[in-house]
């Protein structure tokens, strides 16, 4: 006897539930596929007239109509290694701390705490970095820097405030805890029989994480420091309003400097002519691109230590 | 010379240390950054500031209501668009994510959280304002909806693969059609977890400022219309911040205290949600 229509595993309910979830799920794509083919579209005049030399001209002339990145890209890249620089130790810390010594009832406000400077808007920091952090730069850090290593290159020059120390700073705090919520996660999901056996030889709790955790942790580890990265290189608002925008290539970290990021958020609405604005938006493709390359690699480490799981979707 | 043993353990020692003092700098700016909101800001909500209407350049006084108001336009219609999408697309991953299309979704999916919101905010100016010729809160909703599908759709399955499978094994074996297990068994269930990533992706979208720069654009006068420019609470205190005048910059440290409120309210009472329903996580 042959089972009736219900019993064979075809429900018209069933594809047709299944049709609209796939093409909710189709926008995601849809969307990402727009997204490119209109960077391109847009940049397309800029890119065919100045060719690669866009990549290291650093003329910005918008009267003679001459374009070229380099400053901003450069910017973009000193400012979020900045960032890394300080805000990793910082992270990583965090996330040792909070899996490996803290004292149980500490773990979850501590983690909170860290997840909520997440939860601040970028334009916050940014007013808080005019008001709050430049002057302290200015008055407290900057002096001593430049006294004791102001005969190097990264320090040279006068510090009136915008600069490129102050955007990486508020950029550390701002991806601190993006690092640390991803590695904090990849640090739990490292078995326990890991540390326990470490420490079963006769390893201290120091020397299993560092010769037992950290090691087995290492991929996803670096997956949430580019995932850092990734948050750093397209940050807007905080940068702009802090790092000074000049058109400018200087090694001095005092001194201004300008974001691929910040240069479109100053710089499209006052964009008059077609290739004055291409050139924003061959920007805009040049950021997109990075990230992109950026992210994806974070999140195929991180996936390669918890499998598959929206690591870093719960940091708020 | 110290022992090896001794290093050993004054080593750990050491590190434990250094440790916890990097997790307490880590959250130092926090308190600060708390601490210059609520000094700087609080002394200036009043009444006024949230019924009135910004004064014209220069002059002291006036409120911020336009950009209250905006703000729940804006973010609102945002919401509209952008949740019913990214919750679709989380219940795809969840219940048909195992073939190649779930890989894809999922992967697009976090490169697009990863994208940065200016980048978001361009590409709504280029399908929205410059065929319609003119700066609207409607681009400035598409925009951060965008932005929002991902981070929705990622919370959404994780949220809706948490239900235990017994649950749908019985639904099914009662005879119900897998759709309708799905909907009103599985996603039944997760319902308090879909909210409550909904609620942090609003937040989340609500303090964005990069994206409405070209899209929403801002307006010093009171609008509540969706395709005219919009203030929100955010390019507020980006236009106070980086303003000449005191007031100005009075009134952007109370906006600003007020925006994080609103984030906070909405990050935290969501949390409160998941928090009873997971108790045991």
């Amino acid at each position: 006897m042959r089972p009736g229509p219900g019993l064979l595993g075809r429900n018209r309910g069933d594809a047709a539930y299944r049709a609209v979830l796939t093409g909710f799920a189709l926008t995601l794509p849809i969307l990402m596929l727009a997204l490119v083919a209109e960077l391109v579209t847009s940049a397309w005049p800029s890119i065919g007239r100045f060719r690669w030399a866009f990549l290291w001209t650093s003329v910005w002339d918008p009267v003679a109509e001459i374009y070229g990145a380099a400053p901003m890209i450069f910017g973009t890249v000193v400012s979020s290694f900045l960032a890394l620089l300080l805000a990793v130790p910082l992270a990583l810390g965090v996330a040792i701390f909070l899996t490996e010594f803290a004292p149980k009832w500490m773990r979850q406000p501590v983690a909170f705490l860290v997840e909520l400077l997440a939860a601040i808007p970028s334009v916050v920091y940014g007013l808080w970095g005019i008001f709050v952090l430049i002057p302290f730069l200015r008055e407290q850090v900057a002096p001593p820097l430049r006294a004791v290593l102001g005969w190097t290159p990264f320090f040279q020059g006068a510090f009136y405030g915008n600069s490129m120390l102050a955007g990486g700073i508020i950029l550390a705090i701002m991806v601190v805890p993006y690092i640390a919520a991803v590695s904090r996660e990849v640090l739990l999901a490292v078995p326990a029989s890991q540390r326990e056996a470490a420490l079963g030889l006769g390893a201290t709790r120091w020397e299993a994480v560092w010769s037992a955790v950290l090691p087995y942790g290492r991929a996803g580890v670096i997956g949430a420091c580019m995932l850092g990265l990734g948050r750093a290189l397209g940050e807007t608002m905080a940068v702009t309003m802090l790092i000074g925008n000049r058109h400018d290539i200087s090694l001095s970290v005092l001194q201004p400097g300008y974001t691929m990021a910040a240069a479109i958020a100053n710089e499209f609405a006052e964009a008059t002519t077609d290739l004055y604005l291409s050139a924003l938006f061959e920007v805009g493709l040049i950021l997109f691109v990075i990230t992109v390359i950026v992210n994806g690699l974070a999140r195929l480490l991180v996936w390669r230590v918890a499998r598959g799981a929206a690591v870093g979707s719960k940091a708020l | 010379m110290i022992p090896r043993v001794v290093r050993r353990r004054l080593t750990s020692g050491l590190m434990t240390g250094v440790v916890t003092a990097l997790c307490l700098l880590a959250i130092l700016p926090l308190v600060f950054i708390f601490g210059d909101l609520i000094a700087k800001g609080a002394s200036s909500i009043d009444w006024a500031f949230f019924v009135r209407n910004p004064a014209p350049a220069g002059e002291s006084g006036g409120g911020v209501a336009n950009a209250i108001v905006g703000t729940g336009i804006v973010v609102g219609l945002a919401a509209l668009i952008g949740l019913p999408l990214g919750i679709g697309a989380g219940v795809f991953l969840a219940e048909y994510g195992g073939g190649r299309l779930g890989w894809t979704v999922r992967y697009v999916a976090d490169v697009l959280n990863g994208t940065p919101s200016i980048v978001v905010g361009i590409f709504a100016w280029t399908f929205i304002v410059k065929p319609v010729g003119h700066f609207s809160a409607l681009a400035g909703s598409v925009a951060l909806a965008v932005l929002i599908v991902p981070m929705v759709a990622r919370t959404t399955e994780e949220m809706v693969r948490l239900v235990p499978n017994s649950l749908r094994e019985a639904a099914l074996a009662l005879g119900y059609p897998r759709w309708r297990t799905s909907l009103t068994v599985v996603v039944r269930s997760a319902l308090a977890g879909i909210v409550t990533g909904g609620m942090v992706g609003v937040a989340r979208i609500a303090g964005e400022t990069a994206p409405l720069l070209f899209t929403a654009l801002g307006n010093l006068n009171f609008s509540m219309q969706v395709t005219q420019p919009m203030q929100t609470l955010s390019l507020q205190i980006y236009v106070y911040a980086t303003g000449p005048f005191d007031d100005w910059h009075r009134l952007a440290w109370a906006a600003a205290l007020v925006l994080m409120g609103l984030v906070l309210t909405l990050a935290i009472v969501a949390r409160r949600v998941t928090r009873s329903k997971y108790a045991s996580r």
